[in-house]
């Protein structure tokens, strides 16, 4: 007979965190790629830097004393390692949690993740150039891929399953509002025919980086407009990056861990995932750019954030009575 | 020449010591010739670069250990060799009653001194020497531990004199590590060597997690139905994590770390997402120093406040006990074989290398007439620190080791050089001869069990003879011989 494992919570968030942390750099990858493809000729400078912009990013780039250029803006992300939010940074975020999560996850997951995490803490400055970019951020993507795949086919399916999986989704949710904000000034309701042409051009460029150009041919209406797009990217059920999916699959795992696992906590979490439902599908899209899109997408990532915290509360919260830093420093003193 | 048909072992010259591959060993069976022979058809080109694949297939799946520089962190691996080191049946059944016998006299020894004492009362050992210990510990006086065994797992250091003779250097009863590499060592074998394999009559090593499960299963409190067994780690900063992760995996037990237990009304629960659950066995991989602020060091973050109030009250079993240091100690080490007599009755199955005890006048005298031949170690160390080897030192080093021992006689020990056996290992030139030594592991809840084999370091450097990990040494796979000889290899068809 098998016995039932209780899972630490401090495993649960260290799931929870590598999950948001490789889910985040792959979504770096996507908008580095999108960002690249939208560079115009003699506005590098204001492309690059709504990178950092929609990032929320402007403070830490500043505080490294960088001028807001194309090359700052990549390497800022493909190469600081001190910049939290780049991928070296976030790829040895997400491996410091594999390694507390040894002892659980599988030795391909780690294996994998360590030799990922070797391959992207030495990326070459000339990486970043011409065309080698968009080859990068194919390996970025690649790189969490095999990561995703390997642990869909080897990870156990334990309520521990569902801490990883909820970190993903929030984290992709979040990063699908970004994209989408990465254009939204583009959307100007009574433009002329020809600039919605031009316009159009970019919202399949961020489709692609989403990878729901196709689906989304697939599924638009004749004569689509900007509008589309944006409707297709937060409430589409059917495609996986789309916000109001991620929500949809965050209240079924939240209803696993209520109802399979019995652990109590989990009402706070399904209640913000039904607020974020209702102001998703709520209203046709058309009225919410018209109350101002990007408003409406930093309400989003606030309650994606207040979603994250009631987990936190309910599962995380209990095991860290200590500061940790000084507990590692004595650690590593240990023999 | 062509490396195909060129035997590697044509000029290997093991010199005057005993070699653990080329020696005569009556219940050899022809393995050893049969395991030349494959290494010879593989040839030293494909060694080598199986060899190399094989480390960093290590990298890869992070079998390492950490080392703390001043700036930063860096992982190692334990490098490994790749020439198997071989244990014949014979020579296995006599280390494997050695073992238990020695882990046997040092419960006895635990016991007694934190009960009544009598080994002291009848003289066998000075009384200083245990109850003046900086490992003993007087919170465990009269403390009843479950089937009398403090020391549950033990890792005994053991080296090879010329004449093939098994010698004991020195006992780990606190936490000794390595076990993960004697595990993940025959992995590697297997994967990156499965024609030199095929065949091989050998004693498995997976049983290990099995093992200490049980152990710790038959240590936990009276009257727990299904325990809830836990391995606790300092962390992920601490250089022997792997091997904690190792050892939580295969008894399929939560790693946990002091934050993730908590005391209340003296019983230990580990913090789940399901709110709290009782623990009722630690596998703990922490000094005792360590354990609870609140009777040990009290800047202790790594420990459990009041984790030492409820094991008193017996509501949770440490493994191992607190206070087994007072046995492991390289001046006790000196008396182990009057300790085995004393308590069982029986010379010792592996006799202890020489001894000088300088805390005794006769011994730093010795000691002191003998400096240039002798090996001067500090009681108290391990990892091959603070060691002078009297022939290989300096002028000023002996200089400094008398004056040590002069200032402090009772924190050294002095042994004769042993010539340590050798095994062929995988060198730059070629196969060539290097000194190893031999830590088979015990675990012991009601009985005691022995993994076949152990861990075997080995000294990379030529003619060294430190072969601890932080100081330059590697390791091979440890082969225990069934007493059946070796079937057919790999070309005969046999699968592996």
């Amino acid at each position: 007979m098998m016995r039932e494992a209780p899972l630490l919570a401090r495993y649960a968030e260290s799931l929870f965190w590598m999950a948001r942390y490789l889910e985040r750099v792959e979504n770096l990858g996507r908008l580095i790629d999108v960002t690249q493809s939208f560079e115009t000729p003699g506005r590098e400078t204001e492309s690059w830097f709504a990178l950092v912009r929609i990032n929320a990013d402007e403070e830490g780039f500043a505080r490294r004393g960088l001028a807001p250029g194309a090359e700052q803006v990549k390497q800022f992300y493909l190469l600081d390692h001190a910049n939290p939010t780049s991928v070296p940074a976030s790829l040895e975020s997400a491996r410091t949690n594999a390694r507390t999560l040894r002892p659980l996850i599988s030795t391909e997951m780690w294996m994998q993740l360590n030799m990922f995490h070797r391959e992207m803490s030495n990326i070459a400055p000339a990486a970043l150039q011409g065309d080698r970019l968009s080859r990068l951020c194919a390996r970025i993507k690649e790189g969490v891929q095999a990561h995703t795949g390997i642990t869909e086919g080897t990870f156990f399916r334990d309520e521990g399953w569902c801490f990883y999986q909820l970190g993903r989704l929030i984290e992709r949710a979040d990063q699908t509002t970004r994209l989408i904000d990465i254009r939204y000034h583009l959307l100007v309701p009574q433009a002329g025919e020809e600039r919605r042409v031009a316009e159009l051009t970019q919202w399949f460029s961020v489709l692609r980086a989403a990878a729901g150009y196709h689906a989304f041919r697939r599924v638009a209406p004749p004569g689509f407009t900007p509008a589309d797009v944006v409707s297709f990217l937060l409430t589409d059920l059917a495609f996986p990056r789309s916000v109001a999916l991620c929500v949809e699959q965050m209240e079924w795992l939240l209803g696993q861990l209520r109802g399979r696992y019995k652990l109590r906590g989990t009402v706070p979490a399904l209640e913000r995932t039904e607020e974020l439902r209702a102001a998703l599908l709520g209203r046709p899209v058309e009225r919410v750019i018209h109350d101002g899109l990007h408003q409406f997408l930093d309400g989003v990532q606030r309650d994606l954030i207040l979603l994250a915290a009631e987990i936190g509360t309910a599962f995380f919260r209990d095991w860290r009575p200590l500061a940790e830093p000084a507990a590692a420093m004595q650690s590593q003193s240990q023999g | 020449m062509d490396s195909i048909t060129h035997d590697p072992f044509r000029d290997y010259q093991p010199g005057p010591y005993f070699c653990e591959l080329t020696s005569q060993r009556a219940d050899d069976m022809g393995t050893s010739a049969e395991i030349r022979a494959r290494l010879a058809a593989i040839g030293l080109d494909a060694l080598r670069a199986r060899a190399t694949a094989a480390e960093t297939d290590l990298i890869n799946l992070g079998v390492t250990f950490t080392v703390y520089s001043q700036a930063a962190a860096i992982d190692r691996i334990l490098p490994f060799d790749c020439i198997p080191r071989v244990l014949t049946a014979a020579e296995w059944r006599k280390l494997e009653a050695g073992v238990k016998q020695r882990v046997a006299a040092l419960n006895a020894f635990l016991h007694d001194v934190y009960h009544q004492g009598r080994i002291v009362k009848d003289g066998v050992i000075p009384g200083e020497l245990v109850f003046g210990n900086a490992n003993y510990r007087p919170e465990m006086a009269d403390f009843p531990v479950r089937f009398g065994t403090y020391v549950h797992i033990c890792g005994i250091d053991i080296v090879r004199d010329r004449a093939g003779d098994f010698l004991v250097l020195e006992d780990n009863a606190r936490t000794p590590s390595g076990v993960s590499y004697v595990v993940e060592n025959r992995h590697l074998m297997s994967r990156a060597f499965p024609d030199l394999m095929a065949g091989m009559p050998l004693r498995p090593v997976d049983d290990y997690g099995r093992r200490l499960l049980s152990a710790m299963v038959e240590i936990a409190p009276e009257g727990v139905d299904d325990p809830q067994v836990v391995l606790l780690s300092p962390g992920i900063y601490n250089s022997a994590y792997f091997e904690h992760v190792f050892l939580a995996r295969e008894m399929g037990v939560p790693l946990v770390e002091g934050a993730d237990l908590v005391v209340e009304d003296e019983r230990v629960w580990m913090r789940t997402t399901a709110g709290r659950r009782a623990v009722h066995t630690i596998y703990r991989r922490i000094g005792d120093d360590f354990l609870d602020p609140t009777v040990f060091r009290p800047d202790s973050l790594l420990g459990v406040p009041g984790l030492i109030g409820a094991w008193r009250r017996g509501n949770v079993t440490l493994a191992n006990a607190v206070g087994t240091g007072v046995a492991d100690d390289k001046a006790v080490y000196a008396y182990l074989p009057r300790i085995i007599r004393y308590y069982l009755d029986e010379d010792a199955i592996l006799p202890n290398v020489e001894t000088h005890i300088c805390r005794e006048p006769e011994g730093l005298a010795y000691t002191l007439d003998r400096l240039e031949q002798l090996v001067v170690k500090p009681v108290g160390e391990s990892g091959g620190y603070g060691i002078t080897i009297g022939p290989r030192a300096s002028k000023a080093e002996l200089e400094a080791a008398r004056a040590a021992l002069i200032a402090d006689p009772a924190n050294w020990i002095s042994q004769p050089v042993i010539s340590l056996s050798v095994a062929p290992t995988l060198t730059e030139t070629g196969i060539g001869p290097r000194h190893l030594d031999l830590r088979p592991f015990a675990v012991t809840g009601r009985d005691t069990w022995v993994l076949p084999g152990g861990l075997s370091r080995v000294a990379l450097k030529e003619g060294s003879l430190v072969v601890n990990s932080s100081q330059g040494g590697g390791s091979k796979d440890t082969w225990v011989l069934d007493d059946e000889g070796p079937q057919a290899g790999p070309a005969a068809g046999r699968e592996g």
